[in-house]
Parts: C-alpha cells; structure tokens; sequence
C-alpha cells in the first residue's frame, strides 16, 4: 500500500474543513485567525503535492508565496486584533457590533 | 512501506491538532495544537521531496508566525471564557453539517478535477531543492517576487502605523 497523491489531498480536504469550521464555531478573534492559518496550510499541502504529482516546481513556488502573503496578513491581523483589545478589552468578535444597523 | 507508515501517524497528528485547536478552551492549548498541525505538514513536505518547502514551513509558521501568536495570547490574557461551548448547541451542529458537506464537496470536485485533469505521470521524478525552487522563483517569477517584497513592506509600515495611531489616540474617541 503506497502513498499516491489522494491522500494528501483528501488529508488537506480534511484540514481545511476543520478550519472552515473553527472560523464558524469560534467567537475567540485569535482562535479564528488560527482557523485561517489551517486553511492557508491546507492549500499549501495541495499545491506541494500537486507540484509532486506532475512534476512541476510551479505548486513549489505558488506555496511560498502564499507563505509571504499568510506572513505579511499574520503582521496585520494580529496588530488589529490587539488595537481592538486596547479599545475594547475584549478579544471575542461577537461584542464587535459598532456597524450593526 | 515506510512512507506509508510515517504519513498515516502525521496525518493523525495533523488531525488532532486541528481538533485541539478548534475545542481548546484555553488559547494557548489552541496555538499548540496548530503548532503540532504545522510540523506534521512540514514532514508531508518532506514526504513529498519538497525539502526547502518542509525548511521555509518550519521557519516562518512554527518559529515566527505561532510564536507571534503566543505572544499576542499572552499580551491579551489566556482567560478568556470565549470558548467552544459557549455557542448554542444547534449552532454547533449547523456548524459541524456544514463543514462536513463542504469537505465532501471539496473531495468530489477534487476527484471529478482529477479523473479529467490528470495526465499519466504519476509521480515524477521533482526534487524541490533550494536550487530548483530558486531557479524558477528568481527566473519566472522574478516581477512577483519583487511585488512581494513590496507587500511585506507595506504590512510592516501598516502594523507601525496602527500601534502609532492607537498611541496618539489613548481613550477610545474616534478619530474626527
């Protein structure tokens, strides 16, 4: 029984739905941007696998520069995240209803 | 018989790290499993010949990014009663259906793309060595690289400028 490239991708299937699921389930802001840090993972293990599969170093590259971008939105996300806490001393999302009509 | 033993553990870890994360009443319980996720991607990583993918992974997600997660968890409290049964209990359930639908969405368009997409090549001979990344990173995508680093520049200079607003405004008036 060998490894074919299936797996991985049902495996990273798997992981994404877990974050999908977090970002519905959560009210934790951290908790959630970790949700989408799975799923960012999750596609980079389809691109590496799919880059293994056809031979292509193309899924290689694609996957470090979704590395920058999930970078470059960690910086961001985690710095707005703690400007809300100084505000309202509360991480949790649901308290965030300033624009609710 | 190796790789096959090796991917099904990581694939275990992989999967109950997820699930810590998702259940964990405490953040930092949350943070480690997705740390314990992050290493067992980086050893598929390495199952797949991508070695300087596996090194980048551990690298920036498991050394920069979670630790930066820590430190914000430990900026803001761990205490924090936000947690997983703090929802309704038939939006738990919604939320679980959901997710499950959508992953066997994702496995059959993923099947139905592959069965017509895929050629007969079948795993073929890439090794993603710092060489080869780099040959086609600074050859073809050389614009795209610069446009990145353009990216992160900007995302440092956003991140300056949101604590420094935040200072020059202290009580929570907004801004006129």
């Amino acid at each position: 029984m060998t490894v074919t490239v299936t797996w991985y991708l049902i495996l990273a299937a798997g992981l994404f739905s877990m974050g999908v699921a977090g970002v519905m389930i959560r009210r934790n802001a951290l908790i959630m941007f970790m949700s989408i840090e799975l799923m960012l993972n999750s596609v980079n293990l389809t691109f590496v696998a799919i880059s293994r599969e056809l031979g292509l170093i193309e899924g290689q590259v694609a996957a470090l520069f979704v590395m920058v971008i999930a970078a470059a939105e960690v910086t961001v996300g985690l710095a707005i995240i703690v400007a809300i806490f100084r505000k309202k001393a509360s991480a949790n999302v649901d308290e965030l209803a300033e624009l609710k009509g | 018989m190796g790789e096959t033993i090796t991917f099904i553990i990581f694939a275990a870890v992989a999967i109950a790290g997820a699930m810590t994360m998702l259940s964990a009443r405490n953040p930092v319980y949350s943070a480690v499993g997705l740390l314990s996720t992050m290493f067992s991607i980086a050893i598929m990583y390495i199952l797949l010949d991508a070695q300087f993918v596996a090194v980048v992974q551990v690298i920036i997600y498991a050394g920069a990014v979670m630790t930066l997660f820590l430190f914000v968890i430990m900026l803001i409290g761990v205490d924090n009663p936000g947690a997983y049964g703090a929802r309704p209990i038939g939006q738990r359930v919604m939320t679980w259906i959901v997710a499950g639908v959508f992953f066997a969405a994702l496995v059959l368009a993923g099947r139905q793309a592959w069965i017509t997409g895929s050629s007969a090549l079948g795993g073929a001979d890439l090794t993603g060595t710092i060489e080869n990344v780099a040959d086609e990173l600074f050859g073809t995508w050389t614009i795209v690289f610069l446009a990145s680093v353009i990216l992160l520049t900007i995302a440092a200079l956003g991140t300056i400028a949101l604590a420094y607003f935040d200072r020059a405004d202290p009580d929570g008036e907004p801004a006129p």
